[in-house]
């Protein structure tokens, strides 16, 4: 069990910037994110496309910004906990004792909600007959690759991830590749092998056919697919790939007892703080008259809400505000030298 | 100013006048449409304000953004009348326009 003086959830800008203010006044935190990577949105959806709005920074990528922001709060040698996600928590005289899926626990004052728009998660097939064969045959990700060899595997999907696997499994699987348009937004050097492949007949490729129904008593026969006109093509499968894509979801944040207005959690605007003492939401994920949600407020909205977890975290000490030009107990924090 | 009917998937219809300038997104969310999330926020970052265009109106919006397709792929039963509602920008000439909405978005 880990003892924190904050948790934060979600390690996006926001969550990033939050554990730098919360540093700056000398309290610790732990960071869980469910995505193998931190950065949240900045990393996952544009880590390539350039950002104008960050105040002083002309214009910098999303991978760039979390960069800085990494660099920024070395000095605090934060723990991250990715690929994880909170799962449950839970009320401890004064502290929240936290579970996450993969069975870690926190006990902490504060926890941050910086979650954006909740946790990814792979969209998954809008067919039903799909769902009874989820995780075993038809699967969103790839663990164990051997487990495809000289079967017949069907990948639906136009992006990278698609057209990545659909190359190597050729290798040693019966590969289908199924796209809704004829265009694939990949690499075009991944399209053209693919093309390259399907001609040298390592594999099939079907283009304006979706998925219509998943077939097999038991075990997986068949995958049902259909065109715009509604004429459909049946294909033998072992294994169903869907790539498309991930989506949010808040997940288990709407059990923990919070308000929630639109998938938002509104807050108060002096701490951040949300109906449940001691639980702050910033970022995207909160919800106040006039929120707007851009990267820069949610550095405002961290550095107040680092400020409400001191009372918490040090209830026997009163926070003096200090600046980072002048202050030599913040200089220190930083790691900084003073003569 | 444009006259925009959302029709949700279970049929229930809302005609909302919308002012030029905004978009469809917009137009459903300032009007407390279900069925149209918007996580984004309009950024062409997610696909969740995915609506299915009426057949005789496609053809007749401007065409799709770069990149729209893109997100389209990873919306929920993306169609061939299929647009994100967030970059489709009123003006007067879409006056009567209609659009689907998806089961869900996510």
């Amino acid at each position: 069990m880990i003892k924190t003086d904050a948790l934060i959830i979600g390690a996006g800008p926001t969550g990033l910037f939050c554990a730098h203010q919360l540093g700056i006044i000398g309290l610790k935190c732990e960071i869980v994110d469910n995505l193998d990577k931190i950065g949240g949105q900045c990393i996952e959806l544009y880590p390539d496309k350039p950002i104008y709005d960050i105040p002083a920074i002309p214009e910098c990528t999303g991978e760039e910004l979390t960069n800085n922001l990494i660099e920024q709060i070395k000095p605090f040698n934060i723990n991250f906990h990715l690929s994880d996600r909170v799962q449950e928590i839970k009320k401890e005289k004064e502290n929240w004792r936290v579970k996450t899926l993969n069975g870690k626990e926190f006990l902490t004052p504060n926890i941050v909600i910086a979650g954006g728009v909740g946790s990814f998660e792979p969209r998954k097939f809008p067919t039903k007959s799909a769902d009874k064969f989820d995780g075993k045959t038809v699967l969103y990700s790839i663990k164990d690759k051997t487990i495809f060899r000289d079967k017949s595997v069907v990948i639906f999907g136009g992006g990278d991830s698609a057209l990545d696997w659909a190359i190597e499994l050729s290798k040693s699987s019966k590969v289908t590749l199924i796209h809704r348009r004829d265009e694939f937004r990949g690499a075009q050097s991944s399209v053209d092998k693919v093309k390259e492949l399907q001609k040298n007949n390592k594999l099939e490729i079907f283009t304006k056919y979706s998925i219509k129904d998943v077939k097999g008593n038991g075990k997986l026969e068949s995958v049902e697919i259909k065109d715009d006109d509604g004429n459909s093509k049946l294909i033998s499968a072992d294994y169903v790939l869907g790539f498309f894509g991930l989506i949010m979801q808040l997940g288990p944040i709407l059990d923990w007892g919070l308000n929630i207005d639109k998938k938002t959690i509104p807050v108060n605007t002096e701490t951040f703080e949300t109906n449940k003492q001691g639980i702050f939401a910033i970022g995207d994920i909160c919800t106040y008259p006039g929120k707007l949600k851009l990267i820069l407020s949610g550095f405002h909205e961290g550095a107040l809400a680092a400020r409400g977890c001191f009372k918490y975290a040090r209830p026997d000490e009163k926070l003096r505000f200090e600046f980072t030009t002048t202050s030599k107990a913040v200089q220190n924090r930083l790691g900084l030298k003073n003569d | 100013m444009a006259k925009i009917t959302y029709i949700e998937h279970g049929g229930q219809k809302h005609e909302i006048e919308v002012a030029n300038g905004l978009t469809v997104m917009e137009g459903a969310v300032q009007n407390d449409i279900p069925g149209i999330d918007a996580d984004c926020g309009g950024s062409m970052a997610c696909a969740t304000c995915h609506v299915y265009v009426k057949e005789d109106w496609f053809p007749k919006l401007p065409n799709k953004e770069t990149g729209e397709d893109d997100m389209l792929d990873q919306a929920y039963e993306p169609k061939a009348n299929s647009r994100l509602s967030c970059q489709i920008t009123v003006s007067d000439e879409l006056n009567g326009l209609v659009v689907h909405l998806p089961e869900k978005q996510v």
